[in-house]
């Protein structure tokens, strides 16, 4: 069982070895089970059914496909009517994958489902998945990822605290607001008596904060729960906390507040003694009601959604008015329209914006993120968006145990609050191709994972919750898996210093702008999916590029060594002296790990002078944490944590441009001299081995069905390119990383296990 | 008639031009025999050129001594000219209105166009019928010249592909059998298996089941020995049975024992121009709701369209390469579901219609060699106001399903969307004489060949090539099978939405793609040509011992 894999190969990669099932479980194992296949009804996979402590895995051993279940992710289990070849059993995932098994015989269908049920909604938290999950030492670290993120130092590189916002240690200890985080930012001009008192005048004690500071023009976007108004109630300090956001803006004389619901929803509280601000008590308020429809109705909007998908060879009449009727897009635009007029009040008039709905934690989370993510380009790279997440939806309080369903709650707190926000950044990325630096890759196995309950990451309601269960030393972070497998998760197309979308992004939020995400709600429909990716094919252009301009700057040096001894003029300029011509010190620092940076050709300026551009990119982002004076003190005192941070960024940008693997700067510290190029035993044998380590070509992925462990590969399965070979492998087969011969700069790279096992013969008989 | 006479304002200064997606600009606006012009006469400022055959429709309003113009176009855009000066936006208007719709031939514009590029290789002849379809065909079938003068069938060309067997008396024959005299004539033939997908109009039956002997030898001299074939009608089976009363019909089972006769029903005409409009207007509305707008491209019945034709091509690709089966289709006359079939079967079957040659060459074999009325169908587009009879967007919804398949197989096509676009436009309004006229004897007469310039001399000319130009493309010997399901199928926004949203940033990915592409390409022979000098080097330095083993 150790290679098996489930589609898309992301929710157990980490999860090769088997877990210990726990002790009362016993894994059962049923033959003769047919999976049905809505499209393909004639001929079912016929083949066998195991249940796992952890997971359902149907293999079938003709096609040697396997479709695997986390039982995390079953959504309901149902018992379809008996009929001639056995109980269908209806299973439906939170990830919108639907499989119906066939069990010959009753009563184990029957077993199989009263312990579906059992294991996919365990009572308590501590039950979850993430607890038992033990992955591998060398595939993931305990500590890996619970501290890439700080509020502070986010709030930091926003280039804060200034002389208008600062750090309020009111929370520090969860004394107002318990599902906010300990760290507040709030304005200067606000007192310990204003806040308590505003504090005690909202719904929960979610008193206005600040989310995100906009250097440019000092304008902010602050958050809240709403205000316990009820028909005429008035509270002075919350109208002096609004007055004091405002004045912590130079730059506008008014400041809007929305809320982000529809008017009658706000009506309605008002009845229970919450509701809105009035503009008869808030002065130079421009208030707004936004229409964003609660949870419950989203909820039965995205089964309505789920219908849709699931029809039966459906007619394009059918789709439509069904996805019209689910409204689901409707509210997806409503959530953009909302966001975009948040982003544009502080970029277009300067204005101040005060975010709310009822709670704060779930509309609010949703805009307040957007309109960062339209603001901030930061928020666009792999890095940022986990700081876009960490702050708006954990630190703040977005329910996930609740909302996601992960233990046996009430369903009517159960609502797809976070996939309408993951959905919201596909929306933009196909808008703008070229703003993230993440793809599509990345947002679903974010959106499997908060579900898939196998890191603590997305576990707990609020952070006070999260630190009461330990997560960061008893379950895996997400952020920490995930920066292992990086290079899965990039955009080829990311250009930092792009001039289209380098600044503030303004989507096109007309309906006709809005695509239906088949890739998302008909993720395991095979057969709609397009069969050739773009994503795919200019990532694999851009990894053989790299390795090219390794294997280049090796045969520079190469040449200019046979030259050397042929007593010829070495005109071809040596790679170290380009190194050193071309570019700045960080990229020679890095140059190690990332030999793409610097191993520019003359005939390729322009990419050069792109990349160093890029360069400065991280420059500018990071530079609120050295350069701001008003912050010095704070910044020496976090001086530690600012080291990691920086680490932290720069193991993310390498690991985003290359394929890393943890090992790469020991590696390379380790060789004697730093690079294949520097080694002197140039022998005939040693030229040619070096020649034959790069592939010239790259295999296309067209027309390779499976793989040479004869593992089908379908669009489901992401596929590898043998550095070495230019073969195309299945995940499993290309697990092997290691330096080539052909390469200057000797860093690890994918390999396959053929190639992997030449290389280790040659190195021992040289 | 002199233009002259048509344009009594030449000239207004003073007219302010509002476009889509683009700043107003402020300038003398210029009625020429065949464009609008626009000019602010200022250095780098763009300048407006329209073509009168491109407007569709135009509309006037006043308001004090301003006139408003809005000018919609055949490619949808939509521009608006505030003129000042009742008389001379009166007179602007009725000179468009008439200019737009000349119905001299010779006096429009591709007559008068002198291209501005270098004519490397003339596109009138770049695809002549004799080595076009000897390409194509096996050993079984010829060239035949039945129809030199046109009389046999008026909408065929002069040169048509059939079974060798089969001498030109029998064609006639067949030709009298079926409307317009279209007789069984080859399309494609696939190489692979030797089947072939022939096309036709419809039997004409009628109400007393007449039949034909030489129709039936015709078609049976089409299959290989012991196998069946498919006729694929793109009518719904009451309305091919309704024929019979007027004279039409289908190949009933008894005469044509060979073939099985198959219904897939795909919307023609009225209905296709009626979809067209609701289609555009849907787009066209920025500020309806996502209710709205979901409601009225549904109601636009535009995609289920493309699905109808995309499942009908799908099927008879199945039958080619699944079956071993040949296929005849045909609807009533022939010249627009057929082809719409007949040329996306090709697409998804021959990898060389994939190619920006191939497509070429097929447009001019099934679109207009094959009597694809252009000038009727492609007379007005979605703004029309005037009730025409023969409009439909036949050849778009073709170029629409091509689009689908691109999306699905984004590295299979050597042509980028772009190059789709260019087709659309074209098609509606051009300066070349390519998609003038209905069939080859129209074009003829009017020396189309020598009094106007191909689009395919411009388009093939290396520096718009490369334009067109998918930097995405791998040779793919395979066949394409596309998705047809709703799910898959997707609102063509580079056309429909190209005046409603911004694309910049799409450009920018593709240039990025582009960029990459190219990059790599460079490595690929920098590494080549190192390899080779190192090896060299090498050979030198072992000669001279100066290396070991």
């Amino acid at each position: 069982m150790e290679h098996i894999r489930t589609p898309k190969g992301s929710i157990n990669k980490g999860a090769q070895k088997p877990h210990a099932p726990p002790d009362f479980f016993m894994p059962v194992q049923v033959e003769n089970v047919r999976l049905q296949d809505r499209f393909n009804t004639r001929k079912p996979a016929v083949g066998t059914l195991y249940l796992t402590a952890t997971h359902l895995i149907f293999v079938d051993p003709n096609s040697k496909r396997e479709t695997w279940v986390l039982h995390m992710h079953i959504d309901s289990v149902e018992k379809l009517p008996l009929t001639t070849v056995g109980s269908p059993l209806l299973i439906r995932c939170k990830t919108f994958q639907t499989v119906t098994f066939v069990i010959a015989k009753e009563r184990e269908c029957h077993d199989i489902f009263e312990s579906l049920i059992m294991l996919s909604k365990p009572a308590t938290i501590t039950e979850l998945y993430a607890f038992q999950y033990n992955p591998q030492a060398t595939l993931l670290d305990h500590g890996d990822g619970w501290s890439y993120f700080s509020l502070e130092n986010e709030f930091s590189r926003q280039g804060l605290p200034n002389n208008r916002w600062v750090h309020s240690p009111i929370n520090k200890d969860y004394q107002i607001c318990d599902t906010y985080p300990r760290t507040l930012f709030v304005p200067a001009g606000a007192t310990t008596p204003i806040l308590l008192g505003s504090s005690k005048f909202r719904s929960r004690g979610r008193l206005p904060v600040l989310s995100y500071y906009h250097k440019d023009n000092h304008a902010t976007i602050c958050r809240c729960s709403q205000p316990l108004s009820g028909f005429s109630a008035r509270c002075l300090e919350d109208e002096q906390m609004l007055q004091a956001i405002m004045r912590a803006n130079p730059n506008c004389n008014f400041m809007y507040v929305v809320d982000t619901r529809p008017k009658i929803n706000a009506m309605v509280n008002k009845a229970a003694g919450k509701g809105y601000e009035s503009t008869d008590f808030y002065s130079n308020i421009r208030f707004q009601f936004l229409g964003i429809e609660n949870i419950h109705v989203m909820r039965n909007s995205l089964d309505k959604l789920i219908e849709v998908c699931d029809l039966k060879n459906p007619s394009v009449g059918d789709f439509l008015s069904g996805l019209e009727n689910s409204s689901w897009l409707k509210h997806i635009k409503a959530i953009m329209d909302t966001s975009l007029f948040i982003a544009k009040a502080v970029l277009d008039e300067h204005a101040s914006v005060l975010v709310h709905c009822s709670d704060g934690w779930d509309r609010t989370a949703q805009t307040c993120s957007l309109a960062g993510l339209f603001l901030d380009p930061y928020f666009r790279t792999l890095q940022g968006f986990q700081a876009l997440i960490e702050k708006e939806w954990l630190d703040f309080g977005h329910k996930f145990t609740d909302r996601l369903g992960l233990t046996a709650v009430e369903e009517k707190e159960v609502s797809p609050v976070f996939t309408q926000f993951v959905e919201c950044v596909w929306q933009l990325t196909q808008q703008f191709p070229c703003a993230f630096q993440f793809n599509e890759t990345f947002l679903l196995t974010l959106h499997d994972h908060a579900y898939s309950c196998q890191f603590g990451t997305f576990l707990g309601n609020c952070q006070r919750e999260r630190e009461e269960l330990s997560l960061s030393t008893k379950t895996y972070s997400l952020w920490g898996y995930m920066r292992k497998n990086m290079s899965d998760y990039v955009n080829p197309l990311y250009r930092r210093d792009h001039p289209v979308t380098k600044g503030v992004l303004f989507p096109n939020t007309a309906p006709q702008n809005f695509k239906f995400w088949r890739g998302m709600y008909n993720r395991y429909e095979s057969g709609v999916h397009p069969r050739e990716s773009v994503t795919d094919t200019v990532s694999a252009m851009k990894d053989h590029s790299a390795s090219l301009e390794d294997h280049v700057r090796l045969l520079e040096k190469r040449i200019a060594g046979v030259k050397k001894l042929l007593g010829k003029d070495t005109t071809v300029l040596s790679p170290d002296q380009q190194a050193k011509g071309d570019s700045s010190p960080e990229a020679v620092d890095s140059s190690n790990a990332v030999p793409t940076e610097d191993g520019r050709s003359e005939d390729n300026v322009a990419n050069a002078v792109s990349d160093a551009s890029s360069e400065s990119g991280i420059e500018d982002v990071q530079s609120p944490l050295n350069g701001d004076s008003a912050s010095t003190e704070e910044n020496e005192e976090k001086q530690d944590d600012k080291e990691d941070t920086l680490n932290s960024t720069h193991d993310l940008e390498e690991e985003a441009e290359g394929r890393d693997v943890p090992e790469t700067n020991v590696k390379v510290e380790n060789s004697p001299s730093g690079g294949a190029g520097d080694a002197t035993d140039m022998s005939l044998n040693r030229l040619s081995l070096e020649m034959d380590s790069v592939a010239l070509e790259w295999k296309a992925f067209r027309n390779i069905r499976q793989c040479s462990c004869e593992t089908p590969l379908d669009a489901f399965n992401k596929k590898y390119h043998c550095w070495r070979c230019g073969d195309v492998f299945c995940t499993r087969c290309i697990d092997k990383q290691t330096a080539i011969p052909g390469h200057y700069s000797q860093r690890p790279v994918p390999v396959c296990r053929t190639c992997y096992k030449h290389l280790k013969l040659e190195s021992s008989l040289s | 008639m002199e233009f002259v006479e048509l344009i009594k304002t030449p000239k207004v200064d003073g007219v302010v031009l509002h476009r889509p997606l683009c700043p107003r600009i402020e300038g003398t606006l210029c009625v020429t025999g065949h464009h609008l012009i626009l000019s602010s006469r200022q250095k780098n400022a763009e300048e407006l050129w329209l073509l009168h055959s491109g407007v569709d429709s135009i509309e006037k309003k006043f308001v004090g001594s301003m006139g408003y113009l809005t000018v919609k176009c055949k490619d949808f855009r939509i521009i608006r000219l505030d003129i000042p000066g009742m008389e001379e936006c009166l007179n602007i208007a009725s000179s468009i209105e008439v200019l737009s719709s000349l119905d001299t031939i010779t006096l429009t514009y591709p007559f008068f166009f002198r291209p501005m590029f270098d004519v490397i290789e003339d596109g009138w002849q770049a695809f002549p019928p004799e080595t076009e379809f000897g390409r194509l065909s096996g050993e079984d079938w010829r060239i035949s010249y039945v129809n030199k003068e046109y009389k046999v069938c008026p909408s065929y060309p002069s040169a048509v592909v059939v079974p060798k067997s089969i001498d030109d008396t029998t064609l006639a024959k067949s030709a009298a059998f079926r409307q317009g005299g279209r007789f069984p004539v080859l399309s494609y033939f696939h190489a692979a298996n030797g089947t072939s997908i022939l096309r036709s109009s419809q039997p004409l039956t009628g109400p007393n089941g007449r039949r034909c002997k030489s129709d039936e030898q015709l078609l049976n001299a089409t299959l290989r020995p012991g196998k069946r074939g498919y006729i694929i009608d793109t009518r719904a089976p009451n309305v091919a049975a309704n024929a019979k009363a007027r004279g039409g019909g289908v190949e009933p089972e008894v005469h044509y024992p060979q073939w099985r006769r198959i219904h897939k029903p795909i919307e023609r005409w009225n209905a296709l121009q009626d979809s067209l409009v609701r289609l555009v207007e849907a787009c066209q509305d920025p500020n309806s709701s996502m209710d709205k707008w979901l409601s009225k491209l549904e109601a636009s019945n535009w995609l289920t369209h493309v699905k109808d034709i995309l499942t009908t091509a799908c099927l008879a690709a199945q039958c080619i390469d699944r079956e071993g089966a040949s296929v005849l289709v045909h609807g009533s006359e022939g010249i627009d579901t057929t082809l719409q079939v007949t040329s996306l079967t090709q697409i998804i079957l021959n990898p060389d219609c994939r190619t920006v040659r191939g497509f070429e060459a097929l447009v001019e074999r099934e679109w207009l060699q094959a009597g694809h009325p252009f000038a009727d169908r492609c007379a007005k587009s979605a703004h029309s106001t005037s009730k025409q009879k023969f409009e439909a967007p036949v050849f778009l919804l073709f170029l629409d399903c091509v689009l689908q398949v691109y999306q699905q197989f984004p590295c299979s096509f050597e042509f980028n969307e772009q190059f789709l676009v260019l087709l659309f436009e074209h098609s509606y309004a051009s300066q070349f004489g390519t998609f003038l006229c209905n069939n080859e004897s129209d074009r003829k007469k009017v020396k189309l060949q020598t009094k106007t310039v191909s689009l395919w001399s411009y388009v093939n000319s290396p520096e718009m090539l490369r334009t067109y130009l998918n930097p995405l493309y791998e040779p793919n010997n395979g066949v394409v099978w596309p998705s047809v399901a709703p799910q898959s199928l997707q609102l063509w926004s580079g056309l429909f939405l190209r005046w409603e949203t911004n694309k910049s940033a799409e450009d920018a990915a593709w240039q990025e793609v582009i960029h990459i592409r190219h990059h790599n390409k460079e490595l690929k022979s920098k590494v080549t040509k190192l390899r080779r000098q190192l090896e060299e080097l090498q050979r030198e330095a072992r000669d001279a011992n100066l290396l070991e083993e």
